[in-house]
């Protein structure tokens, strides 16, 4: 309803011409499917999908202090991170609750680059210069419109990525990147990814990526790879139990009962937020975000409460179909005591209770490449 | 442009009705579910259920979205389509067949002219549906 228009990457008309569906999100206007997210979502893990990620924002900082500038920003110890290497984190406020999640590059010795969610890009740079405008020899630029972005996904990935790099592919590990040309568009090589299938995600200048994207889905045709628009990217994450900003975590949601423990550090030093985490962590987390499945044949929405013994215990913060698992999957707060694998629980679906239960996650198994 | 059958009456909220004897059958139409897009659950009543023109009788479920589904005509509910249960999907590929919902046996003859014809229905959906 807002009068804001919405912006659009690089990849517009291509996903028009190619009859998408499109929808605002976050700002945007983006394609949430093509041909039907079931059949996307399942040809990601059975061959593999092209997703339009342009809307993602990049910051970068370079300069002495941008070392300094990050260990103060984030809640993962960035001077662990090599030349080349990635690494999953979190922007806190002070209160210890989540700004945004992102990864970091380390792009040279002095220099890296932020990726950050596409609804929060105005919000983060502005918590980021002004955190750290303290911080000397730190500058930021906000590369995000110059800079388009497409994830390749699934078993066929590398083999579609190989065929059109000027290097060898094979060779860069996960949460790793190198820079290479693909297709005759420069790039940036990133093994990463949001659907718990090998691949990589590759940054080009907003102007090539075009160029990007059709010889991706020409080289991707022989393997069986088809374009897959946000709907089927969303139950990818979704049966990794991989976190989403605006559902999962938000700025009322700390970084430890979401689950992100593994990338909070305070040995490292001081960072916004390590004080109210470590309190926190000291005291034990009262709620734990876990993953939960139907028993009762229902679907559990964002938004739903959750119950236990008739009482209200947590909230679902995502739920859909989950294709490749053939179930009612969702993500949920419950309180700490509830969050042991196959605990009994209700969703309250219009007004009824549905029965569920604490699952093991991720409900489908990692087939990320393991680290290297 | 979707499949618009003649002999079908509709609702404003893209369900179809089918005249079945004296029983009225029910479903959503083609563009309905191409507006969902793949449907993953559908919820219904029982079999002796009253339902009431232009009231929810039951939800269908996209892989994104809740949709309530509005009965186009009131009576009682004789036969429900169980097979959804297992194979909701079945209302992506047949919405005017194997999809159907819902039979009523309806408890007013009224209700039945009220209803859209094939030809406002098109002209509904040729405005984008609202």
């Amino acid at each position: 309803m807002s009068a804001t228009p919405l912006k659009r990457t690089p990849l517009f008309h291509e996903h028009v011409a190619a009859g998408a569906r499109m929808v605002p999100f976050g700002g945007w206007e983006m394609p949430v499917q093509y041909t039907g997210i079931i059949e996307e979502h399942r040809t990601t893990r059975s061959a593999a999908g092209l997703f339009d990620v342009s809307h993602m924002g990049e910051f970068e900082v370079d300069g002495p202090g941008a070392l300094a500038a990050l260990q103060h920003l984030t809640t993962n110890d960035v001077a662990a991170l090599q030349v080349g290497q990635i690494q999953y984190s979190v922007l806190c406020y002070d209160s210890g609750t989540i700004v945004d999640d992102l990864t970091v590059y380390r792009l040279g010795e002095d220099r890296y680059m932020i990726t950050v969610n596409a609804g929060n890009i105005d919000k983060d740079w502005a918590h980021v210069t002004t955190s750290t405008a303290h911080v000397k020899d730190a500058r930021w630029r906000n590369a995000s419109e110059g800079t388009g972005l497409i994830a390749v996904q699934g078993p066929k990935a590398e083999a579609i990525v190989g065929r059109l790099a000027d290097r060898d592919v094979t060779e860069i590990g996960y949460y790793r990147f190198e820079r290479g040309n693909v297709g005759d568009v420069p790039a940036l090589i990133s093994r990463t990814g949001y659907t718990g299938e090998d691949g990589f995600e590759l940054y080009a200048p907003a102007d090539g990526t075009a160029q990007l994207w059709k010889a991706l889905l020409a080289a991707g045709r022989a393997e069986g790879a088809m374009p897959v628009g946000l709907g089927a990217r969303d139950t990818l994450r979704l049966e990794m139990k991989y976190a989403l900003y605006g559902n999962d975590i938000d700025e009322t949601t700390n970084a430890l009962e979401a689950g992100l423990g593994w990338v909070v550090k305070p040995a490292k030093g001081d960072f916004i937020g390590r004080v109210a985490l470590e309190k926190v962590r000291a005291e034990g987390v009262r709620r734990r975000l876990v993953g939960i499945e139907m028993v009762d044949k229902a679907v559990a929405r964002h938004g739903y409460p959750v119950k236990h013994d008739g009482r209200e215990a947590g909230i679902v913060t995502s739920g859909s179909y989950g294709p490749s698992v053939d179930k009612y999957i969702g993500i949920a707060y419950v309180e700490t005591a509830l969050a042991p694998v196959g605990t009994a629980l209700e969703v309250e679906i219009r007004g009824q209770g549905k029965a569920a239960r604490v699952a093991r996650t991720p409900f489908q198994p990692s087939r990320v490449k393991k680290a290297g | 442009m979707a499949n618009v059958p003649k002999e079908l009456r509709y609702t404003r909220e893209h369900e179809w009705a089918k005249q079945d004897g004296d029983r009225v059958r029910i479903g959503i139409t083609a563009y309905a579910q191409e507006q969902l897009g793949d449907v993953v659950f559908v919820e219904l009543p029982k079999v002796g259920a009253k339902v009431t023109a232009a009231k929810n009788f039951g939800v269908v479920e996209s892989v994104k979205a809740v949709s309530d589904l509005f009965s186009p005509v009131s009576g009682e509910v004789v036969e429900i389509n169980g097979e959804l249960a297992q194979k909701p999907e079945t209302v992506n590929q047949d919405p005017y067949g194997k999809g159907w919902m819902l039979v009523v046996k309806p408890s007013s003859k009224g209700e039945w002219d009220q209803l859209l014809t094939a030809q406002q229905y098109e002209e509904l959906i040729a405005q984008g549906g609202h």
